[in-house]
């Protein structure tokens, strides 16, 4: 172990992976987290677009603008009535906002029980230096949202036609082309007037920050900590059982043909001369468009198309090294049958250089899933680090600079790959002694 | 091996000579016969099989069908008394037209049967039109689509392989002259960078080069509008052809070198290696004539394995480099669904990499001795 550190480097790093699979797979469901990541734009109204991760601002002294989401156990509620049928309820949020940047977007959501008549809102905007502009009135139901910072009504009537959420954060003496941010603290105030005794309202009020989360957010505002999480036990599970399928399968056949010569060999040598000559990536894009894109079957294609792949040839060279010795000659003397010597003698002699193929040849399939989800034939059900960064890829994030958004996934790929592929060649120089030497 | 012997040969010595070069002639050319013979066997395999898994879903029937009601229609629309008849009599006639051509072509007849029609209509690339897409010169044909990218990706990819082979090969041979030293030690602990294909690469370098400094272009093969005299045009293309390059340098260069670098060291620990160097040879004459000759043929056939799966990597390197060839061309089908265009591409990748491991075979056979005597050795 010592005289390998790639190996003690490479055990962190895929135990670093497994730990975050397991994590994943305990912490969020996969039939949950398959919803969310479909869910598209429904189920994730209050988070905000394209945004970094939240942890870009400890890198920055002038912080970007975090997301800010409050709700009824946030807000100062007071309540008072008008008359004998109408009530007033006045909600006050309050907040700070020590950030350099401005918010992207604002938004209130309105959840009413209202009897025959929806309740009358008013939203009043009030900036730490005591500026407050009266935003909106609107009669509200359940589903509804005001979007302050689109609201062009407001702009044109109050602000001259000004951006809302310039004039709304910025202090008086800067412009709007050169807005700063003015920190303190904020209020909005919305004053409900209900015109019925049963008649009840919800309100939240988010204000959509340039950053969010642990990893940021992509086009759909779907957080992608669960992409991320997920598309590890994924990125796992067709890297190893590809790897196992194929390999372990074309072992056997190698050992068969071997042994049993002839015929058999003459065949299994055909076969995999035509098989190296067969598209195996058209073939698969074939499947993916014209029948399914399941995880599974292209996996299981994948094992059956690689199992007469190169490695018969190499494995087969082995074999016939192992054929002809004596310990052979003796299980064959004492009437051995042909599978108990080619599973219980001929396999278990040359097995150990089975194991640094195998484990180099994960990275290969892991980054095979990226490569049909870059192509767009990613399973649509799962959340894949490859479907991340097709994503990405082509809703231009390299243009418009959301590095993250592309960042994230390579990174957790590299990682994977460079991972077993670094044991893989240490194993390599570990049972092919040969190699040892050089 | 007595191929440096200046001396007088007699007459008859030569007239020997010279009939042992023809034989040696006819026999090469039984050997490329053999292997072109193998080689269409197995196109025929592969498009078969491509005919076999597009028709699982009828997909080539409806090709098939869609073809004929354009001919139809082309056909029925050209003849002015047509066009003046009554719709329900137009439709009869169009569908009586078409039941009559479908008996025609026996598209009734059992897929088995029809199975190797199609074989040939996929191997003459006989694909009908595209339904959406169009090639640049404006053709519609499936054929003339695929034709027009074809060399766009072998001028990319011809020249990626054929740089990093000759690279890697020169660079392990180097290596393989002090091993130990740092340069040595960095190649072999960057070979596992070799795990990541050259598109995944090729995300890094178009962040880094396109966008973060923006000295290269993020994609294309040539800038917009085209340069108008060759000179500017070649060097445009040189210039979108550097970051794919590199990206494929970075994904192959490291592990190639490696592994050649790994085999010409346990080849360099031969005896007769060993006695060249007692006899005093310099190191360049040792490592062309008892080292880099012996291994040559190895070489070779890695060198093939590698065309046949850059040939595939090439599609998606494509994809993120919008580079103009076949696998963008890929990508945009499957996104539009067409057909045809998706089963000729399977079929011309099946060609490209026939057309490979002959090239492939026959530099083989001019290298190994073994296949130019005739001998038969184990050259599996």
């Amino acid at each position: 172990m010592r005289n390998y550190p790639t190996i003690f480097a490479s055990f962190i790093i895929i135990g670093i992976l497994l730990g975050i699979a397991f994590y994943a797979m305990i912490s969020i469901p996969f039939s949950e987290a398959a919803l969310k990541w479909r869910g598209a734009e429904a189920m994730w109204e209050d988070t905000p677009r394209l945004a970094a991760p939240i942890w870009f601002n400890a890198f920055r002294s002038e912080k970007l603008s975090e997301t800010i989401n409050l709700t009824r156990a946030d807000a100062t509620i007071t309540e008072e009535a008008v008359s004998e049928t109408i009530r007033e309820e006045t909600w006050v949020f309050e907040y700070d906002f020590p950030f350099a940047s401005l918010p992207t977007e604002i938004k209130t959501f309105f959840t009413v029980s209202a009897g025959e008549k929806a309740p009358m809102v008013t939203l009043t905007w009030v900036k730490p230096d005591g500026t407050s502009y009266k935003l909106t009135t609107m009669t509200a139901a359940t589903g509804d949202r005001y979007s302050i910072s689109a609201d062009s009504k407001f702009s044109r009537e109050q602000l001259g036609g000004e951006d809302v959420s310039t004039a709304l954060y910025r202090t008086a003496d800067s412009t709007e082309e050169d807005p700063v941010v003015l920190t303190g603290t904020y209020q909005l105030i919305a004053s409900v007037y209900h015109f019925s005794p049963d008649s009840r309202i919800d309100i939240q009020f988010v204000n959509f920050g340039e950053v969010y989360g642990v990893a940021g957010t992509d086009h759909l505002r779907r957080d992608l900590t669960i992409g991320l999480l997920w598309g590890t036990p994924f990125a796992l599970m067709f890297g190893l059982l590809g790897a196992v399928g194929s390999t372990s399968i074309t072992f056997l056949i190698a050992a068969i043909g071997t042994w049993y010569g002839g015929f058999l060999d003459a065949a299994i040598q055909r076969i995999c001369e035509v098989r190296l000559q067969l598209p195996t990536l058209p073939i698969l894009i074939m499947l993916g468009t014209f029948y399914s894109r399941s995880i599974f079957l292209i996996l299981g294609v994948i094992i059956a198309l690689d199992i007469f792949s190169a490695g018969i040839k190499t494995y087969r060279a082995m074999f016939m090294q192992v054929k002809n010795l004596p310990y052979i000659e003796a299980a064959r003397a004492y009437g051995a049958s042909n599978m108990r010597i080619i599973v219980r003698y001929m396999i278990p002699k040359v097995a150990p250089v089975l194991i640094p193929n195998f484990v180099t040849l994960i990275p290969s399939f892991v980054f095979l899933e990226a490569s049909l989800a870059v192509l767009n034939l990613g399973d649509p059900t799962a959340p894949t680090w490859g479907k991340i960064l097709n994503d990405a890829y082509r809703n231009g994030a390299l243009y418009r600079g959301y590095y993250y958004w592309v960042l994230e996934p390579a990174i957790l790929l590299m990682f994977t790959g460079l991972a077993f592929s670094m044991l893989g060649f240490a194993l390599d120089r570990i049972f092919n002694p040969r190699l040892r030497r050089v | 091996m007595a191929e440096n012997t200046p001396e007088l040969v007699p007459a008859e010595e030569q007239k020997k000579k010279r009939r042992g070069a023809s034989r040696a002639t006819a026999r090469f050319a039984r050997y490329a016969g053999k292997r072109t013979l193998a080689l269409l066997v197995t196109v025929v395999i592969g498009v078969y099989l491509t005919v076999i898994i597009a028709n699982m879903g009828g997909y080539v029937d409806e090709l098939r069908i869609s073809e004929l009601t354009y001919a139809v229609n082309v056909a029925l629309s050209s003849d002015p008394g047509f066009r003046v008849l009554p719709a329900a009599q137009k439709a009869q006639i169009r569908d009586d037209e078409m039941a009559r051509r479908i008996e025609m072509l026996g598209l009734n007849r059992p897929f088995i049967v029809r199975s190797f029609e199609y074989l040939w209509d996929g191997l003459s690339l006989t694909l009908g039109r595209a339904q959406f897409m169009t090639s640049n010169a404006g053709s519609s044909e499936v054929k003339n689509i695929i034709l027009e990218r074809l060399p766009i990706t072998v001028v990319l990819f011809v020249t990626a392989n054929v740089l990093v082979f000759l690279v890697a090969l020169l660079l392990a041979l180097s290596l393989s002259r002090r091993y130990g030293s740092f340069f040595d030690r960095f190649i072999v602990a960057a070979s596992p960078l070799s795990a990541a294909p050259p598109w995944f690469y090729g995300i890094f370098l178009i962040m880094i080069f396109a966008s973060i400094f923006g000295i290269l272009p993020y994609g294309g093969m040539i800038d917009a509008p085209p340069p108008q005299t060759t000179l500017a045009y070649v060097l445009s293309v040189m210039k979108h052809m550097i970051l794919p390059l590199m990206a494929w340098f970075l994904s192959y260069l490291f592990i190639s070198t490696f592994s050649w670098r790994t085999f010409f060291l346990i080849h360099a620990s031969e005896d007769y290696v060993e006695l060249a160097k007692a006899k005093g040879l310099s190191s360049k004459a040792i490592e062309r004539r008892y080292i880099l000759r012996p291994t040559l043929p190895t070489v070779i056939t890695s060198f093939a394995l590698t065309l046949i799966y850059a040939w595939q990597g090439a599609i998606i390197t494509e994809t993120v480099f919008s580079w103009p060839g076949l696998g963008q061309l890929y990508a945009v089908a499957i996104g539009q669904y067409e057909t045809g265009v998706i089963v000729g591409l399977t079929v011309i990748f099946a060609y490209l990499l026939a057309i490979t491991v002959f090239t492939l075979d026959i530099a083989y056979a001019l290298i190994d001795p073994r296949v130019k005597l005739g001998a038969r050795g184990g050259s599996q």
